[in-house]
């Protein structure tokens, strides 16, 4: 589904990532873990051309799409939920969806808003609500919502889990199970150990723009050493 | 006056009002979206009206004629709006925002001269709107056109809101204007959102144009006329609030008709000719307004646009290498050449000082200033006011004059500093204007429009070729001391503050006075490349304050590049030559000035000395 090698990127010139290798197959909910700035954000940025990357291949659904523009990637089939949220503060809640709607795509999951408050029930209620008197868990709720109207087959969650209430936390795993049972890929970076143990199948670590870790949950848990090298603060 | 007159007056005003707030509503639009200021907005306002008149002339004068030439000019100036931004401005969105100002400033020169060339040098008086006759109110008569226009302006807002709030374009402009790269990650392609934009923003100038065929001759002067009264229209409003502009718009109309109407006041004695403040009043209006809502009227305090624009590069102190060679040029090139080359390069000098000065508070300070004229016209004014009023020797008038600019600058400044970014850049455009009205109206004090001749160097500096050296010591000190400055502590704090003034003045800076004397610095320095240019060419006209030489100064800057220390001498120096060169062997010097700044700016986004570094950089990188 999505395949990343050898991925470099540089903010000015920070050498940021520094050859990023990751994969995540159809269904398959894959965490990418580390500390604050070890590349995490990055490397979603780079993957969804935000950041256009140096060097390296990305593919998605079997496209090479390093090259391309962010609306072209995420026309594709790629949907970006990015760190800080990003909900358009004016919008409502439905046109902040609106903004977000793209064409069904064959094969894959397509989301209504009808579906989209069946899966989020807080936002049901808040329908005319604008983004930006909403409290921070259900901003989370939104940018979610609102990348899935683009009717993605694999979603980027840049850290959906920071600065959430341990309720909240709890309904987003939840919302990330629910996902990955519609048959959806999920790509998510996370700081949280124990919140990513509850949603995902996968994990790499990353540290210093580098992949020091790729395996499944189990053999993280298995390796404390791994853990206190590279996780703990 | 009398009750049927101030109607008179009221009706007049609201029937401009519509035209300007249709005009200000594409500007607000698209600033909104793609934050860029469009100068060239008023140049599509103009188009409007020319395109009217001969779309008249073709269908006929009847009212079938009369509407569809008038909506088919707003769209055909639509599509110029798309070329525009398709042809342009799509290049270089990812370039520093000021680039894209001088490339909208490169669009309004070529549009001038392609309207001369399709439309001649004179006034063209449209024909009445067939089928309106007038109506009459309170024994009055009344054109029903100028009722039909008033009717209008509600009637777009309306439309404008529905667009806006009720369709899916409408909330990917609403989004976008928040924040357009979170847009594009959900799939929406930015580049058909721009272009759309600019469409209906050109089609609303276009109409407001088309609109005004019956009431107003369509001429050249209109494209600088217009941006400068949509510009005030959208800062009182607030950017990016349609009401806002709507109200502004009505504010700012009725207050011009009124000072029409009311002509000439005897007040304790003194003679008030309020129709000579028509010029002055809107920005009166804007100026009181900033001050006490420095967001507008029914602005919000912006949203920090995310821009994915890298950090200003260090400045770096030009080696003293190439700064000599220079100096042996300017030195020796005159010996070489002619008369002409002398006087050439005294304008030079002087226009390097100016830049050089406005480089200082758009630059490291981080102010841009859309009224820099202000203080180089009233430096030149304050010189031969001292020389001619006064008496004073002409060395005395040169010297004083500067800090008279400053004292305009002390004044001005106080103001501006309050405020950042395009709203400081108006405030500057508007007490440029002020200024400007004043100088252009006091017939007895400023001899108005003539402008003020008579004004030659003392005897010792009689000669070109010494009063070229002259100029050449005082601007180039003035230079290289703004230079020295900038790596005084006085300008690490001005740096500091334009990156992070939270930061600055955390670290317990009062960041607004460096700026404040910042400000009062250039706008000094700006009053003595005024003063030696007056004395220079023997007269001085108003134009030397008019938004034309604010925005050469502009110009100036923006083509050698903002980021380097040299980029505005070499801008400044490029620019006089160019304006000369083609002034004397074309008639379209505009369209061609315009040309060759569209091409520097789709070549070297960064400017020309920045594009040049960075090509010698890439050179070396490849060497070693």
């Amino acid at each position: 589904m999505l395949s990343v090698k050898n991925l470099h990127a540089y903010y000015g010139r920070a050498h940021i990532l520094q050859g990023v290798s990751l994969e995540a197959k159809a269904g398959e909910v894959v965490a990418l873990l580390g500390r604050n700035g070890a590349g995490k954000s990055t490397a979603m940025k780079a993957i969804m051309g935000l950041l256009p990357p140096a060097e390296g291949e990305v593919s998605f659904a079997g496209r090479r799409i390093e090259r391309l523009a962010p609306y072209r990637i995420a026309r594709l089939g790629l949907g970006y939920v990015p760190e800080e949220r990003r909900i358009f503060t004016e919008l409502t809640v439905l046109e902040n969806l609106e903004v977000g709607r793209q064409m069904p795509r064959p094969g894959v999951p397509a989301w209504t808003e009808t579906r989209l408050f069946a899966l989020f029930p807080n936002l049901a209620r808040l329908r005319e609500r604008p983004g930006g008197l909403m409290s921070g868990g259900e901003q989370q709720m939104l940018t979610i919502a609102r990348t899935l109207m683009g009717n993605p087959s694999c979603v980027l969650l840049d850290e959906p889990s920071e600065g959430l209430a341990p309720v909240v936390v709890e309904q987003m795993a939840h919302s990330i199970r629910a996902l990955k049972a519609e048959g959806l890929s999920v790509l998510l970076s996370e700081q949280n150990l124990h919140f990513s143990r509850a949603v995902a199948d996968r994990a790499y670590i990353i540290e210093k723009g580098q992949i020091r870790f790729g395996g499944s949950m189990a053999e993280l848990a298995a390796d404390a050493s791994l853990r206190e090298q590279y996780l703990s603060v | 006056m009398s009750l049927p007159s101030i109607l008179i007056q009221l009706l007049n005003g609201l029937a401009s009002a519509s035209s300007l707030f249709l005009v200000s509503a594409g500007l607000s639009l698209i600033f909104g979206v793609t934050r860029i200021v469009n100068f060239a907005h008023g140049s599509l306002y103009m188009l409007g009206l020319y395109g009217a008149y001969s779309l008249i002339e073709a269908l006929g004068r009847t009212p079938l004629g009369f509407w569809s030439a008038v909506i088919l000019a707003a769209l055909v100036v639509g599509l110029v709006g798309v070329a525009i931004e398709v042809l342009v401005l799509r290049r270089i969105y990812r370039a520093p925002e000021l680039f894209q100002l001088l490339a909208t400033f490169a669009v309004v020169l070529v549009i001038k001269d392609v309207a001369l060339f399709a439309w001649g040098p004179e006034d063209l008086v449209g024909p009445r709107a067939p089928g309106f006759g007038s109506v009459e109110i309170l024994g009055k008569r009344i054109p029903a056109y100028d009722l039909l226009l008033i009717a209008i302006g509600p009637v777009v807002l309306g439309v404008m809101r529905l667009l806006l709030k009720r369709t899916r374009w409408g909330a990917l402009v609403r989004a976008a204007t928040q924040d357009r790269e979170m847009v594009g990650a959900l799939g929406v392609d930015q580049a058909r959102l721009f272009t759309s934009v600019f469409f209906v923003g050109a089609v609303l100038a276009g109409l407001g144009g088309a609109l005004q065929i019956p009431r107003e001759p369509a001429n050249l002067d209109l494209d600088l006329a217009v941006i400068a009264d949509a510009f005030v229209v959208t800062v009182v409003g607030g950017l990016g609030s349609l009401g806002g502009a709507f109200l502004a718009a009505i504010l700012i109309a009725l207050a011009k008709a009124f000072c029409i109407g009311i002509g000439t006041v005897h007040l304790f004695g003194t003679e008030i000719v309020f129709s000579k403040l028509t010029l002055v009043v809107e920005f009166v209006i804007m100026g009181v307004v900033l001050v006490l809502r420095p967001y507008g009227l029914r602005g919000k305090k912006p949203a920090t646009p995310r821009t994915s624009g890298e950090i200003a590069p260090a400045l770096t102190s030009p080696r003293w290498q190439v700064a000599a060679c220079w100096m042996v040029l300017f030195l020796v090139v005159p010996l070489l050449g002619d008369r002409y080359v002398v006087v050439l390069l005294t304008d030079i000098a002087c226009f390097a000082l100016f830049a050089a000065s406005l480089h200082f508070i758009m630059g490291p300070a981080g102010m841009v200033s859309f009224g820099h004229a202000a203080y180089f016209g009233l430096g030149a004014y304050a010189a031969a006011l001292l020389f001619k009023r006064a008496g004073l020797p002409m060395e005395a008038a040169l010297l004083l004059a500067p800090f008279c600019a400053g004292l305009f600058a002390v004044v001005y400044g106080w103001f501006c500093v309050r405020l950042s970014g395009v709203y400081l850049a108006m405030l500057t455009l508007a007490f440029a204007q002020i200024s400007w009205s004043i100088v252009f109206q006091w017939d007895s004090f400023t001899d108005g429009s003539n402008g003020i001749v008579g004004i030659w160097p003392s005897a010792w500096l009689s000669d070109k070729s010494v009063y070229y050296y002259m100029t050449l010591a005082l601007c180039g000190i003035g230079i290289v001391f703004l230079w020295r400055v900038l790596f005084s502590p006085f300008g690490y704090v001005l740096r500091a503050g334009r990156d992070s003034p939270l930061r600055a003045e955390a670290l317990g800076i009062d960041v607004r006075s460096f700026q404040w004397a910042a400000f009062v610095l250039a706008g000094m320095l700006a009053g003595l490349a005024g003063a030696a240019f007056a004395f220079s060419k023997g007269s001085i006209s108003p134009s030397s304050v008019s938004i034309g030489q604010s925005t050469d100064g502009l110009v100036m800057v923006l083509l050698g590049g903002v980021e380097t220390l040299t980029g505005p001498v070499v801008g400044a120096a490029l620019f006089t030559w160019l304006r000369d060169e083609l002034a004397r062997d074309t008639q379209s010097w505009r369209a061609v000035l315009g040309l060759v700044i569209l091409l520097i700016v789709l070549l070297f986004p960064q400017g020309l000395v920045g594009g040049l570094k960075a090509l010698i950089g890439r050179w070396r990188e490849a060497r070693a």
